[in-house]
Parts: C-alpha cells; structure tokens; sequence
C-alpha cells in the first residue's frame, strides 16, 4: 500500500480558501500535488452530485474549503455546504463508501499554512483508508 | 467550443522551473477541441497577449485555455486581451499552475503531471462555457466612511473635495480618534491637536460631509455601487440642534468628578454628562446613560442640575435610538486600533502597580488638556518622577502574544523621552528597554540619534520582571550589549503596548463581509499591489484597522483609498459580474427550495399564465455565489460561468485520473 497515491478533488471557494490555497503558493509551502483544485465562487455552490460525480469517477478524497463561520462573502454559503457534507456523508455510508472520503474545512484567505496543512493531514489519513474502490470501474 | 487555443505561461522560471512546459504544451494540443497550443516566456507581457490575439485571429479560435498564474492575479487581464480579439470575454479559463502548482510541488515530475491535468480540466470546462453578457448598473455617487479618526477624515475629506457626498460615522461622541489622544507627534514634534483641530473643522464645516457621530454601522447589504447602510444613532440625551457646546451642564453634573474618563484613558475623572476634550466635533455634550443618576434610577436630586442650567433647554431624558438609512457607492473602512492590555503580561505589573502606565496614558499626563493640566507626576502618590523607565515591546514581537511589530512604540517611546526632558528637566533620569530601536521612517533615525544625545540610557534586552519595593518600582533587564543584567530602580515604568485590531472589528468584519487577516487586522487584496482594497469589491480600508501604522502612513493611506473609491464614484456606471443565477423554466416546478436558500432575496416566484409558478432571478440582487443552484432539485436552477456541466466536466477530469 505504500506505493498509492491517493487522487484528491478540491472544491475551494473563490474568496478564503482559493485565495488560502494562493497564499501557500506565495509563501511557496509545500505540500503533496494529489490534491486537484476546483474554483467555485462559494462553498455553497457545490453540489453533493459534484463529491458523488468525483468519486464514481475514482478520486479516493474530496475536500470541500470554504469561508470561516460568520466570513462567507455571500453571508451563509459556507454553512449550507457543511450541513450538505452532513448529510452526504450519511448517504455515503449507505452506500458502503467511507465517509471519511469526504471532508469539509473553513479556511482563509490569510490561512496558507492551514490550506497545505490540511492537504498534508487529507492525503495521510486518505493513504490510511485505501484506494477508492470505485476506482477503474469507469 | 471546439477550437480551443491552450498558452502555457513559463513566468520566467517562476512555472518552467518545476513544471515541463513543453510537454504541457504537446499534451495540450493532442487535447480534444484544442486547435493550438503555444507557450510564451510571460504570457502577460504585450508580447504575451499579442500571441494570445494573433492566434486567436490566425486559428478562428472560440475558447481559450491560460494557463499561468492564480486568476487572482490575472484573469482579468486575459479577459481583456481575449476581448480585444474579438472574442466574448467568458470564454476564457486560468488553469492555475503556479500559486498551486509550481510553487507547491518542488517534484518536476508530479508537477508536471498536475499541471497538464489541470490545463485538461480548463478545456473540458471551455468546451462548454457561453458567451456571457456585462449588465450596466449605475453607481450611487456617495460615500460611507467608517472612522473618525485621522485616516477617516482625510478619507471624507479628499472624498468631499472630489466633489461625492460623504457620511462619515464615529462611533464615540467626537471624531478626532487616537490622535486627539496625542499630546506631540513625531519626529516633527507637532502638537497633534494643532494639525489635527483644523481638519476636523474642515470636516464640520465641509457642505459634502455629513457625519454621523456617536452613531454605529448595523447593517450593510448591496454591492459595489449600490450599498445599503443602516447606522443607529445612539440618543445622546442632549438636543442636539439646540446644544450650544458651552459645557454649563458638564460643570453642574452631580457625577462630574466620579467617572473614569476613557479619553484620559480613565486617569482622570468626568461626569456623567461631559464633553470629551475642548476642541470636541461635533461640539455636543452626551449624556452617558449608565452613569446618569436620572436616567438610571429616575431621580437626580430635587431635579437634574444640567436641565436647570442648560439655557438652551437642550437636556431631553426622552431621546431614544435613531436608526438611518441610506445608499452609497463605495466604504471607506478606518476603524483604527487598540492597544494591548498590558495585564496580559502578568509580569509587568500592569493593573497591579499604579506607577506602571501605557504610552497612551502618558501621553494624557503630559497633555496640558490632560487631567494633571500636564503635569507629569506618578498616579500613585502625585509627586513629580525621579527616573522614568521604558519598556519597548510589551507584547509585540513576541510569539505568545502578538507576532507583529507595532511600528510606532520605538518612536513613540523616543517622542516621550524628549518630552519628558523638556517638562521635567535634567533632573529626571530616563531609562529605555528596548529590543532594536526602529526608526525606519522619513526623518526617524535623526531623532533617534537626538535623543540618544539627551542623556537617555538605553538597554537592549527584555525586561524580565517589574517589582514593587518599598523605595519604588524595579525592573530587571539583561542588558545583550553588555552582557550584564541590571536592576533598574525607577518611579514610574511606561510600557509601549503592542497595537491590536479593536475590539468590535470581528463584528463589523461580517457587517461589511470584509475578511480579517490571522492578526485578526482586516485583510488587503493584495499586500503590495492592493493595499486600500479588500476582496469585497467597493469596500477599501485604511489606517491601522489594516494594519499597525504611524500617522503619516495612515494619512497616506486613507487618501489611497479616497482616491481608490473616487474611481469607482465617478463612473456613472458600471459592468456587472455577469457570473450569477438564472431558472431555464421549462425544468422549474416552482418549489421555492431557491428562494429558501438565496440569502439576498434575489429569487422569487412568478405566476405564469398556465397557473404554474416558476421561480425568477432578480439579476440586480442576485450576488452570483450558486447556493441556490446546489440546492436545486431539477436542475433548472444553474449558474452561468458555473453551470452543472461546466463543473461535471472539470470534476470528471480531476477525479478521474490516478
């Protein structure tokens, strides 16, 4: 198992954790490149069927970022997507897919560090788990 | 689209050091829909763009793929570059391969293999991207400044010249702010108030300024060019029309001599009814309603001794909040700062000793308008000090507690010493703890070089502990020049505090939706390029609610962020993000989960003619962050720029290579 390399999406909000995201590449942070980002405008613009789409398609993690409580650029965008991870991880569950697959965290624009942090962490405890076992059905 | 044309940027060595961008560029162009695929040295050059519209022309291109740096930095110049080729402005995607490529991943290889699946990722999104129409909207030629202090008023005041209404809103019963509080300015010495008086007349006398004084901001809604602000207006208790400012009331209060006076930083006493300083604006007595006998328990002696005296039949005990409404283009935000507690520092004694002051509370002894008269004398027992001692850094530069620098204690401790030896004489001996003497500033290393001329002892170390002894008042410090410690016997210890957000910015941070940095100050766009902007378009800071700064760099800031907003202000109108919401209403069933979720009000629901509802985007309100989208069962509800498909595409990219 050493050898997998895990295949992580990232769903970042354009205004704390894509700038987040950012600031660990000006400060030039290093962290694994499993991790592939996509920009939406909010955490809350991302669809549960986006996390599912991932995984069917093999990605063994996704990471929804967003906005600390009370920072959302569009006031509440960043709850509605953390009650949807809520719930979809429930679903997950039924359908016998890990739901720690799936993570949600606030992260700042100001918070570089935490971004590669969380990269770090997200990659080592996705290697724990295994290979998404969806994974080449396509 | 399906002539799609990939430009792989090197940024010099910035992405082609860690990123093969030829092989990015062969992979790129064996792509489905891609016609061409170029690199350039920087992309953003003239050089650059031109490559970008020529190919554009030569190939009949209709999508295009950048793949450089953050779209941060550069999307909007590609937008530009791509619409002065002809084409719609929206068929563009940044495929980001430095800030979170080449940057991040120092492995040639992964960051290769990164960087071409994220050029994929932008072309699958491109061949499904629209072209996307800019609306006009129009810009409400009027200001809102938060903070009265130096940097908000020379924020009204460039903006009034400007010829744009302001509403400047303070939350303390007069604007002057921190300065106000300054008995001398350095490296200049200037009396604070004599520079600073005169621009607060201007800001009272100024036909486009109105202002808003012992009022708060509660609400703010809206976007760039269009915000709509509530500020309350806490009663004063005292007409304000009628109120003359003469001060008969202050004098006859049956509290005066009994309140900790916060604009003596509470080393003097007010009363309840009170003016805050002499050259107060707006010249207005305030009754402070926790403090009031009459207002807290109904009865002020026989009857209350400031409505006897007021002449002008000013005191009204029946005023209640007022809440204002009003639009405006853009905000200037210049809340300022607070300075550290220093009881956060066990060791320092502050609170426990009451010969351990702050600079700020100094800086009121040594004001004639101070509550000694200017007479600097120690708190505790009134006699003029024999040794005054400094200590620098009391919090600042210090990991457990603030990690920054204030920028101006060094300075501020300099000005003290200076003004200490001109009130008390040669008699008295100074003592400076510092960690380095910053004087960076324009004229600030001569000063230095002044006062160490002045018989001022000066010890490089950390104060590790402030005693109270019988005699007085001893600090040790390890002096690192000399490599000695001394025990420094002194009367009154000054501690220059670091210099923290104030205390209410977390809240008005979510009023305004502006972001705050992990020091918790409010965050620029950019720490170079923007710094008067945040990320919330229309909205600029300046002053130290940004940020630790010396005055003439707030001044300096403020008129930055007066002219940053003036640009804005004089556009009749402007272009709209086009990224919002829109309902194809053949899918919508009219279930309202949209509206539910739009926390701008921005949907509502429509009767067709068959007696069906459908749901309908208010294009003006509608802020573009897709919550509503996400929640839409049917998927009638779409985003453009971020439609369904368009993100699909992307997410079955990324997700599915290993």
């Amino acid at each position: 198992m050493s050898d997998f390399e895990p295949n992580i999406v990232a769903f970042l909000c354009n205004w704390c954790a894509y700038a987040g995201a950012d600031l660990a590449g000006t400060s030039r942070l290093i962290y694994p490149a499993n991790v592939k980002p996509i920009r939406v405008m909010c955490s809350g613009r991302v669809d549960p069927v986006f996390v599912l789409e991932a995984l069917k398609k093999g990605a063994d993690g996704v990471l929804i970022a967003g906005c600390h409580p009370g920072d959302c650029h569009y006031q509440s965008g960043n709850y509605k997507a953390n009650r949807r991870v809520i719930l979809l991880k429930e679903l997950l569950q039924q359908l016998n897919i890990n739901p720690r697959r799936v993570r949600f965290e606030y992260v700042s624009a100001s918070e570089g560090q935490k971004f590669a942090n969380v990269v770090k962490e997200f990659v080592e405890e996705i290697k724990e788990i295994g290979p998404n076992p969806l994974r080449g059905e396509q | 689209m399906d002539r799609i044309g990939v430009f792989v940027c090197h940024c010099g060595v910035n992405i082609a050091a860690t990123v093969d961008v030829d092989e990015v560029v062969d992979f790129a162009g064996k792509l489905d829909g891609v016609v061409v695929s170029k690199s350039y040295k920087y992309m953003c050059s003239d050089n650059g763009a031109n490559l970008i519209k020529e190919s554009i022309k030569k190939f009949k291109l209709d999508g295009v793929v950048v793949a450089s740096c953050s779209p941060q930095m550069h999307e909007h110049t590609f937008r530009r570059v791509v619409e002065e080729a002809g084409l719609n402005p929206f068929v563009l995607e940044i495929a980001n391969i430095r800030e979170q490529c080449s940057w991040v991943h120092p492995d040639r290889k992964e960051a290769t293999e990164k960087a071409k699946l994220l050029v994929k990722g932008a072309v699958a999104k491109v061949r499904l991207l629209e072209p996307l129409v800019r609306e006009k909207v129009k810009v409400t030629p009027k200001a809102l400044v938060v903070g009265g202090g130096i940097a908000g008023i020379q924020a009204s005041l460039d903006l009034s010249e400007k010829g744009f209404h302001v509403y400047l809103v303070e939350k303390e019963p007069s604007i002057g702010g921190r300065m106000a509080q300054l008995d001398k300015t350095f490296p200049t010495l200037d009396c604070a108030s004599c520079i600073l008086t005169p621009k607060m007349m201007d800001v009272k006398n100024h036909p486009n300024i109105e202002l808003f004084a012992y009022s708060e901001v509660v609400s703010v809604d809206g976007s760039i060019g269009n915000y709509r602000v509530k500020v309350v207006r806490k009663p004063r208790y005292v007409d304000f029309d009628k109120c003359t400012g003469c001060g008969d009331c202050v004098n006859v209060c049956r509290m005066k001599g009994k309140v900790p006076d916060e604009f003596n930083m509470n080393l003097g006493k007010r009363g309840a009814v009170y003016i805050p300083f002499p050259q107060a604006i707006p010249l207005k007595a305030t009754i402070d309603p926790e403090q009031c006998l009459f207002l807290r328990y109904g009865k002020c002696g026989r009857s209350p001794a400031c409505q006897d005296v007021c002449e002008a039949e000013a005191i009204d005990f029946t005023q209640k909040e007022e809440l204002v409404e009003f639009e405006v283009g853009v905000i200037v935000v210049a809340t300022g700062y607070d300075l550290l507690d220093p009881s956060a520092l066990y060791e320092y004694g502050y609170s426990r000793y009451k010969d351990v002051i702050t600079t700020l509370e100094l800086e009121r002894l040594i004001s004639s308008s101070g509550p000694t008269g200017g007479e600097i004398v120690c708190p505790s027992d009134q006699r003029k000090p024999g040794s005054v001692t400094f200590v620098l850094c009391v919090g600042s530069r210090d990991e457990t507690v603030c990690t920054w620098c204030c920028r101006v204690g060094c300075m501020t401790a300099l000005k003290q010493a200076y003004l200490l030896r001109e009130h008390l004489g040669d008699d008295v001996e100074i003592n400076i703890c510092y960690t380095d003497i910053r004087s960076f500033g324009k004229r600030y290393e001569e000063f230095y070089r002044r006062i160490r001329g002045v018989k001022t002892n000066f010890f490089r170390g950390r104060p590790s502990e402030v005693k109270e002894k019988k005699d007085g008042l001893t600090i040790d410090v390890f002096d690192t020049m000399t490599n000695k410690l001394f025990e420094i016997k002194t009367d009154l210890v000054v501690l220059v505090p670091a210099v923290v957000p104030r205390n209410d910015s977390s809240d008005l941070g979510k009023i305004l939706h502006v972001s705050r940095g992990a020091d918790g100050f409010f965050l620029e766009a950019h720490p170079k390029l923007k710094p008067m902007d945040t990320f919330t378009d229309g909205i600029f800071i300046a002053g130290c609610c940004q940020g630790p700064k010396d005055i003439q760099d707030s001044v300096a800031q403020a008129s930055g962020a007066a002219s940053r907003a003036a640009n804005i202000l004089s556009k009749e109108e402007l272009e709209a993000e086009p990224l919002i919401a829109f309902v194809d209403e053949d899918f919508c069933s009219g279930c309202a989960t949209c509206v539910s979720v739009c926390s701008f009000n921005a949907i509502e629901l429509m009767k067709k003619e068959d007696n069906k509802y459908v749901a309908r985007v208010v294009e003006a309100l509608c802020k573009g962050c897709g919550s509503c989208v996400a929640a839409c069962p049917s998927g009638a509800m779409q985003q453009k720029g971020f439609k369904d498909d368009q993100i699909l595409a992307v997410v079955d990219v990324l997700g599915g290579e290993a």
